[in-house]
């Protein structure tokens, strides 16, 4: 069996994980640049919480896309924040909705979005580790 | 947008999204027949780009602008890229990368339709 090499992370399998990434970057992205453009003042924290996402998912992205031992290192950090986040807001949508008065990606833990929030961290998770440099 | 148009251009992503599923299951290839499907329905999504951008600027009704014109301009966006980053890998994960494009573009074009209908 060969050794997996870094770029390994972003063939096979991970070239569908990356685009699903890319498409969670550019919709975070583009609701985030939406909420704080239009109405930032109505719900502050919420868009705040948008505009993280946004970055943690362009990071893990590119990191992912990148594939060298040190963007891995970014890659980790940042699903790793994905997940965190994804747990956090969830739970915080659903116990205080107050705080959270409008959406984010991660707002039901991702029910907007059928939930792949929730399992892309696993999935950003299981595959940086399956794709590790072993010797 | 004109509603038969979107309809098209969703079922048309629709149909290549789940026939490049199927084909990544069956651990097929990206194959001419999958890049000519990517091909016509770019063509579709760019019509309905032009025609949108002619409807948003005429219209009289409250349509929000900005939110229109984002989902319109990532609706031809988003399969050009997929194409691109699809055929770099010569895998059974190309033609899922071909599926993730195609699939995330129809939900593109159903919220599309709906921002036109209801204002926003």
């Amino acid at each position: 069996v060969a050794e997996p090499r870094p770029e390994a992370t972003r063939h096979g399998a991970g070239r569908v994980l990356i685009a699903v990434y890319a498409v969670f970057a550019l919709a975070a992205s583009a609701r985030a640049g939406y909420q704080l453009a239009t109405h930032f003042s109505a719900a502050p924290l919420a868009y705040l919480l948008s505009a993280l996402a946004a970055v943690v998912y362009v990071v893990a992205t590119a990191a992912l896309a990148t594939a060298t031992p040190a963007s891995r290192r970014v890659a980790w950090a940042a699903v790793g924040v994905e997940l965190v986040g994804v747990l956090a807001v969830g739970a915080l949508s659903v116990l205080d909705a107050e705080d959270l008065p409008d959406e984010t990606v991660w707002s039901g833990f991702g029910a907007g979005y059928g939930y792949v929030p929730l399992v892309l961290p696993l999935l950003g998770l299981a595959w940086l580790h399956r794709t590790r440099p072993r010797r | 947008v004109i509603t038969w148009l979107a309809w098209a251009t969703g079922l048309l992503s629709l149909a290549v999204g789940v026939a490049a599923l199927v084909a990544t299951v069956r651990g097929r290839r990206i194959d001419d027949v999958q890049l000519l499907g990517s091909a016509v329905l770019e063509l579709a999504l760019l019509v309905q780009g032009a025609v949108g951008v002619a409807l948003l600027v005429r219209t009289e009704r409250p349509v929000d602008g900005v939110l229109f014109a984002s989902y319109l301009l990532t609706s031809v966006l988003v399969v050009p890229l997929g194409a691109f980053w699809a055929v770099g890998e010569r895998s059974r994960w190309g033609t899922g990368v071909l599926a993730v494009a195609a699939l995330t573009t129809g939900a593109l074009v159903l919220r599309l339709e709906q921002i036109w209908r209801t204002g926003g």
